[in-house]
């Protein structure tokens, strides 16, 4: 309750024209970092931040969430329109919400993205009014061998349910841990796998491989394909945004389902990217039409869209109670908070009531402001799928090399991009899975130095993954996911012993 | 063609130098680049946006300054790019003791010889911190329980100055610690407040919050005095409190972090004593008093020779840790 008190006092200092003008600003400058690959929220966040030195903390960081809030809507314009995510936590939007948007339905694609992302932010934001000190609480049980235990569950939850043929997966995945461990390693502190090239050191960025392996990486299939310039007929049709928002509700267990996976992911903090993954691995494999994930569904987009939202949100709260960012955005405000001389940590929610509750209540309103703005834009985004391929098509490959370049100002990059490019041409030529890869290449490294600490802590014993409750749950909950198609075959196999005909069959689907 | 003309420049430039020394100087005539070896939200990157903010504000050049972000590789990817821009007085390189300490230690593609000191501008302090409920209330406590159990040290990256500390603990107290190296210093500090470490030794701004907060709490500084009086952090004490290691038993004199500013190397004179001015000006700014002590790093100011001697004092040392240790790569 008193919380609700401290929530409204803080809507008196969110709700106030100024400061919904900064929102209003604060998104529409999101969107377009979010829109244009390369950018990105972070980066976006950081140019915007010494512009805000001289404003009242609060106002401050409204802006800079606002902005975040934009970002993060607009990193799933370019993922489903062009196939290129913008920010690692709308690679799996990718799957199903570009098959969607070539299909010719950009618009519903795009407003169900929107009003999914509405749906997990709005929980997020919730979870933090009411839980706030519980959730500082859990974060803080988190050590090395439990973040390697999330990061278990969500490879688990990805991986085990299939899709490509599993040696294919694995193959994938290893391909993916070899990229993440270029560079400079934070256990040992050696340099490994630079093969001579000096720039290395800096690893690969997530950007440059994902903008080759799916932008370039479809482009050429679809070059060679003879993709019909396909002149998408979308009409510019206000009606069926809200036709798309309105059909969400009969989608609420993917909902509730994909907003709890997030949320629990913002907290402990495996963070955005993570939750979008595990979101869309479970919705596969346990919703109704998880057989047709990859070809344009609905739950498809809703799952990690709504995950990703819903941690993206929670995952300021570690930020603000702990001092711990829970994603690279977070960090850089955390680095605003400093300048504006609050100390993010506990005493945060003591001290700077105002400025905490104002913020609280700012992501209400601001998320309403969000979604309000860009389910607007979403006729003119959708309009962009109309524009004929062979304008289309190099406009990418420009989108691309531009991005790429831009990560770090590094050529080096652009040709990363791609021959990132040919690898994920060649992988759609094999039928080999792009998700693990990308999967791997995100939270590979931060896996690989969980494990290790954990090692350095136990001293080589594995035990410690079965040292206390929480660590056991989440490791045997990974090995359940893992092998729960598996048990399903064989439980499968054994009730019904079929003729032979059948029986092979059935053997196929398994190696399927 | 074009290098006997800027050298036919030069030299006219030096001959009027003579006549009229303030028209010789260097003055920028294109956007300078800052490049912060971290990435955005660091201690190195707000320095970085600190400097061009007061820069900006107080126009103390004409051209607009651009931050970029190269925290690759603990750094190494921006030094790594200095060193690449050799000659280009239109870099500057933000970073910490790294540029000299990383190329000891692991096989990367520069050494701070590549490029040109300009300045260190600010050290960091380090303190010895435990989680608030630990029984030990001296280091000298703390030291006698870690030489009967196996105690867990938490830090920022490996072989980096948080490990070389450690190892400098555990040879002057006599102890042995096991060493868990985290990507940055807030990390650490969650990963001590969890229960997860038994100390780490974070900066002062890194662990300020949590200190405020009742999380944890420093047990000595590692400087020859205590640290400057400023505002109580808890409701009792602030960082002038904090008493010295080498008090309480712990003889390491002094640790400290500097944030250091670089040109590309093959500069020339002109050119880096125009950033050495420019740095000392932003120093004299109200902003940059404000920034230190909100960051409550200390003030400090070397230059040219004093520089060059921090570096090689602090570089025999770190050497002989790294030799130590067997960390040295050849």
């Amino acid at each position: 309750m008193e919380n609700l008190q401290e929530l409204l006092h803080g809507f008196t200092i969110a709700v106030t024209v100024p400061h919904l003008l900064l929102m209003a600003v604060g998104v529409l400058l999101g969107i377009l970092v979010g829109v244009l690959p390369g950018l990105g929220a972070p980066n976006g966040v950081s140019l915007l931040l010494p512009l805000t030195f001289g404003m009242q903390p609060v106002s401050a960081i409204i802006l800079l969430s606002s902005m975040y809030w934009g970002a993060l809507f607009g990193g799933s314009v370019t993922s489903i329109l062009f196939n290129i995510p913008g920010e690692p936590s709308s690679v799996a939007t990718t799957f199903d919400g570009y098959p969607m948007a070539r299909d010719g339905r950009p618009t519903t694609a795009l407003a169900t993205a929107f009003g999914s992302a509405a749906f997990g932010a709005l929980i997020g934001v919730i979870l933090i009014t009411f839980l706030a000190s519980w959730v500082a609480q859990v974060a803080l049980a988190f050590g090395p061998p439990e973040y390697f235990a999330v990061y278990f569950l969500a490879f688990a939850s990805f991986v085990g349910m299939g899709g490509a043929a599993p040696i294919k997966t694995v193959v994938a995945l290893a391909i993916g841990f070899a990229i993440a461990a270029i560079g400079i390693d934070t256990v040992s502190g050696s340099v490994r796998l630079t093969m001579g090239v000096d720039e290395l050191v800096k690893g690969v960025s997530f950007v440059v491989a994902v903008m080759g392996l799916f932008g370039i990486g479809e482009l050429l299939v679809a070059v060679e394909e003879e993709f019909h310039a396909r002149a998408v007929s979308s009409k510019i049709d206000w009606r069926e945004v809200f036709r798309a928002v309105g059909r969400l509700p009969r989608h609420s267990v993917a909902l509730l389902r994909s907003a709890a996976i997030g949320c629990w992911m913002g907290i402990t903090p495996g963070g955005p990217t993570a939750a979008s993954f595990m979101s869309y691995g479970i919705a596969r494999r346990f919703s109704r039409r998880g057989r047709h994930f990859g070809t344009g569904e609905v739950e498809g987009i809703i799952s990690p869209e709504t995950a990703d939202h819903a941690a993206g949100t929670s995952a300021l709260l570690p930020m603000l109670s702990l001092g711990i960012p829970g994603s690279a955005t977070a960090a850089v405000m955390m680095g605003g908070l400093m300048i504006w001389g609050l100390n993010p940590g506990p005493m945060l929610f003591v001290d700077q009531k105002d400025f905490v509750w104002g913020l609280i209540a700012s992501m209400y309103v601001g998320n309403i402001v969000a979604v309000a703005l860009v389910l607007l834009t979403v006729p003119v985004f959708a309009a962009l799928m109309r524009i004929p391929f062979v304008v289309i098509a190099p406009l990418i490959v420009i989108i691309c090399v531009v991005g790429a370049y831009s990560v770090s100002n590094s050529y080096l990059d652009v040709v990363m991009m791609l021959g990132f490019g040919i690898v994920g041409y060649l992988f759609k030529k094999l039928f080999y899975p792009l998700a693990p890869l990308v999967l791997a290449i995100v939270i590979g490294d931060k896996a690989e130095d969980a494990f290790r600490q954990s090692m350095l802590l136990s001293k080589g014993s594995l035990g410690i993954f079965f040292a206390n409750k929480l660590v056991t749950c989440l490791i045997v909950g990974g090995i359940a996911l893992l092998l729960l198609p598996l048990a399903l075959q064989l439980a499968r196999l054994l009730r019904k012993p079929a003729p032979s005909t059948d029986g092979t069959a059935v053997q196929e689907k398994v190696i399927i | 063609m074009g290098r006997t003309s800027t050298f036919l420049l030069s030299a006219a430039a030096a001959v009027l130098a003579g006549a009229m020394p303030a028209l010789a100087a260097w003055q920028p005539q294109k956007p300078i680049e800052f490049i912060a070896t971290a990435g955005p939200g660091g201690g190195t990157d707000n320095l970085a946006r600190a400097v061009q903010n007061i820069i900006t504000k107080h126009k103390l050049t004409e051209q607009p300054i651009v931050v970029v972000n190269k925290g690759g590789g603990s750094g190494a990817e921006g030094y790594v790019y200095g060193k690449a821009s050799a000659g280009d007085p239109y870099k500057v390189i933000f970073g910490t003791s790294n540029a000299w300490q990383q190329p000891l230690v692991s096989k990367v593609a520069f050494n701070y010889t590549d490029l040109t000191p300009i300045a260190a501008m600010a050290q960091d302090e380090f303190l010895l911190w435990v989680k608030q409920d630990a029984p030990y209330k001296t280091a000298g406590d703390y030291l006698k329980a870690a030489a009967s159990a196996d105690f867990k040290m938490g830090g920022a990256q490996s072989k980096d100055t948080d490990e070389v500390l450690t190892r400098m603990i555990e040879k002057a107290g006599k102890v042995k610690l096991t060493y868990i190296p985290f990507k940055s210093g807030a990390e650490t500090a969650v990963q001590l407040a969890g229960g997860h470490l038994d100390s780490h030794v974070n900066n002062p701004s890194e662990s300020l919050g949590q200190w405020r907060g009742g999380t944890q709490r420093p047990l000595c500084v590692f400087s020859p005095k205590r640290l400057p009086q400023g505002p109580k952090v808890t409701a009792t004490e602030g960082w002038s409190d904090v008493p010295t290691c080498v008090e309480q038993g712990l003889d390491i004199k002094q640790y400290e972090q500097p944030r250091t500013v670089w040109l590309p190397g093959k500069v020339t004179p002109e050119q880096a004593t125009f950033y050495v001015d420019l740095m000392k000006k932003v120093q004299a700014t109200p902003e940059w008093k404000d920034y230190i002590e909100k960051t409550s790093q200390v003030d400090t100011f070397l230059t040219g020779a004093e520089f060059d001697k921090f570096i090689k004092e602090d570089l025999e040392h770190v050497k002989q840790v790294a030799g130590e240790q067997g960390w040295l790569v050849k």
